[in-house]
């Protein structure tokens, strides 16, 4: 072997991680721009001198109870729910190799929400139960549509015709629990249909810390075997990875993520579904998509959210923005996928 | 480098569902030498390959690596000594190519460890012996064929591993190719002392290229050993219930299969 290959075999292995690193951090200082924004920006203006110190811990009259007790606990719900979605989906989709595998398109999501709508109105429980039932729930339904689709091996296609048909059923009932709950108000519906932070508050917000912290780190470590996966069972095999455990701790990793961020900001639409393709056309299609795709759904929520709320005359909760940027997309790829059969 | 990995199956039983496809097989691979695996459609030469490699866990019987049994081992103490390349693998969208053939190093890789120097090694060196070191940058959805066969062999040597096994790497080749990948094979053996299994439709490529012919009938084992004893009319007939003749090969001197077909007839001599 000559030293001129390994010597462009490195550079090429340099300049791709050099476009990678810059992706991710110019993300992360997207994020950490748009966090700032939302927390000044608002009915009344704060300048940053005294969102800091609020930040802080300090009292400051006014802005400790705007910014403090409504904003922080907003973007910071926007930017853990967006990194849950966005992994939870990718991993979906590089584990199936089908963008039309999200959790959000084949009733993950779906079952999560209706469960969470359930626990709420019939239940009348809060906090840590709804989570516990939209987990229960996401798994169940991750389960069914695997047991539905199983036939000497999993299709991708199938499960993902399956998972749309199971989405559409638990939407239904979601609308319904809604319907028949007379007291909810149509921001309350609105965000277990599509997804709203509205009311966003530090109870809601704290256990999809939590989650994500305990659960990201769990799906980063699968990340090697995620991409052996990608080239098929036999080959990942072949590779030294336990095929069957990977998908296992994958799809429960990726479930909770949903589950938890599900419950406390609803399904907001399409976040999980875009945020891997996004991602995919900033950094190439070489190397782990995760990290990429959890930035990318943050700044889909943050920015989704305050264009929401300022942008147009009237409040949209964030899931009518990020439908109206996903749906489209979704049709594209269906076009796409009947003409080549691709995928992701 | 020398290695006298053995590799054995003992009394193999496979099978998908509530069908057994692999019969109680014995067999053994000779170490150091390049193995071809022959057999009808169906008859289960990917399925025992699988089994090979851990895929699939056997219902009886065993495959033994070294002495040990396969699917009792650290996957990634397998993978760093035997390596498969499976009969259709995929390849994701818009990877390119060396990214492809770094994902061979997977199982030489602590999980979150950097890059090493060894790994740009083994790469580039893969890239060489299959001649695709100027397809480096390229995505793998925009080769042809033959060139997208010779990076998943670039893939599967870069695991480097002293036992390669290939499920029919010669698929999609124009004749010249195939000539090519098998001699790169056959180089890699003389070189390295990598023991290749191959899985070939090409008797006559096999009986060229094999030190050891394999013949599967229906699951189980028809004939094994130097293809000049296995290649006869006889396995020929009861493998591919096909007629044929046998005649050796000018150049090789190995055995040539002539297929005859139901519309014709040896002309008599005379
Ligand atoms: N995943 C699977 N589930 C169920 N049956 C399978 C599976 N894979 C293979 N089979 C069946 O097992 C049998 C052997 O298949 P295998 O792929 O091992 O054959 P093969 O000898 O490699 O054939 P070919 O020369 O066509 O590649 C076939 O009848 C096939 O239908
Ligand atoms: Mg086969």
């Amino acid at each position: 072997m000559s030293i001129s290959t390994v010597e462009t075999v490195a550079r090429g292995r340099v300049r791709r991680a050099r476009r990678r690193h810059l992706v991710i951090g110019a993300l992360a200082a997207l994020i950490v721009a748009g966090f700032a924004v939302t927390l000044m920006v608002g009915q009344t203006f704060y300048p940053p001198g005294d969102v800091a110190r609020v930040v802080l811990g300090q009292d400051v009259p006014g802005a400790s109870f705007t910014v403090g007790r409504l904003r922080l606990p907003r973007a910071v719900l926007a930017i853990t729910a967006g990194m849950c979605f966005g992994l939870a989906g990718v991993t979906f989709q590089t584990m199936l190799r089908n963008p039309l595998a999200s959790p959000d398109i084949i009733g993950i999501s779906a079952g999560a929400s209706a469960a969470a709508t359930f626990a709420i109105v019939v239940l009348s429980l809060d906090g840590a139960g709804v989570s516990v039932f939209a987990i229960a729930a996401g798994l169940g339904v991750a389960l069914v549509i695997y047991a539905l689709s199983y036939k000497g091996g999993v299709s991708g296609t199938r499960l993902i015709l399956i998972g749309i048909g199971v989405a559409a059923m638990l939407d239904s009932i979601t609308s319904y629990i809604l319907d028949r709950a007379a007291t909810w108000d149509f921001q309350e519906a609105m965000r277990w249909l599509t997804g709203s932070l509205n009311g966003a508050s530090w109870n809601a917000t704290l256990p999809v810390v939590v989650a994500l912290a305990v659960l990201a780190p769990m799906l980063l470590g699968l990340s090697g075997n995620l991409s052996a996966l990608q080239l098929g069972d036999d080959t990942a095999s072949a590779l030294g990875v336990r095929v069957d455990r990977t998908r296992l701790l994958a799809v429960v990793g990726a479930v909770g993520l949903i589950a938890f961020a599900t419950a406390a900001a609803g399904p907001i639409a399409f976040v999980a579904f875009l945020s891997g393709p996004i991602a995919a056309r900033l950094v190439g299609s070489d190397g782990s998509l995760l990290v990429p795709s959890a930035l990318v759904g943050a700044l889909l929520v943050l920015v989704a959210d305050f264009c929401g709320q300022f942008l147009f005359g009237t409040r949209f909760p964030v899931g009518v923005v990020t439908g109206v940027l996903g749906a489209p997309y979704l049709v594209y790829l269906i076009i796409r996928s009947n003409r080549v059969g691709g995928s992701l | 480098m020398t290695t006298d990995h053995s590799l054995l199956v003992e009394e193999l039983t496979l099978g998908y569902k509530d069908r057994d496809v692999i019969d109680s097989l014995d067999l053994a691979v000779p170490p150091g030498r390049i193995t071809a695996i022959v057999g009808a459609n169906a008859c289960g030469k990917s399925t025992l390959l699988r089994s090979m490699s851990r895929l699939l866990a056997p219902r009886a019987g065993r495959v033994l690596l070294d002495g040990e049994e396969v699917h009792r081992m650290q996957p990634k103490a397998v993978a760093r000594t035997l390596g498969l390349l499976p009969q259709s693998p995929v390849a994701p969208e818009g990877i390119t190519v060396s990214d492809l053939v770094g994902r061979g190093r997977h199982p030489h890789q602590r999980m979150l460890a950097r890059w090493s120097r060894q790994d740009d090694e083994a790469v580039a060196e893969a890239l060489e012996a299959t001649q695709t070191v100027e397809l480096a940058d390229r995505p793998v959805d925009e080769l042809s064929g033959g060139q997208r066969q010779r990076v998943w062999i670039a893939m599967a040597l870069a695991q480097r591993t002293d036992l390669l096994l290939l499920d029919e790497p010669t698929t999609f080749l124009d004749v010249s190719h195939q000539v090519e990948v098998l001699d790169l094979l056959t180089d890699l053996n003389a070189s390295r002392g990598t023991t290749i299994v191959l899985v070939l439709h090409d008797l006559n490529l096999a009986a060229r290229y094999a030190d050891h012919l394999i013949a599967l009938a229906d699951g189980r084992l028809h004939a094994a050993g130097p293809p000049e004893r296995v290649l006869t009319p006889e396995t020929v007939r009861s493998v591919f219930g096909m007629e044929s003749q046998i005649i050796t090969d000018p150049t090789s001197g190995k055995p040539l299969m002539l297929p005859i077909g139901r519309h014709h007839r040896a002309v008599p001599a005379g």
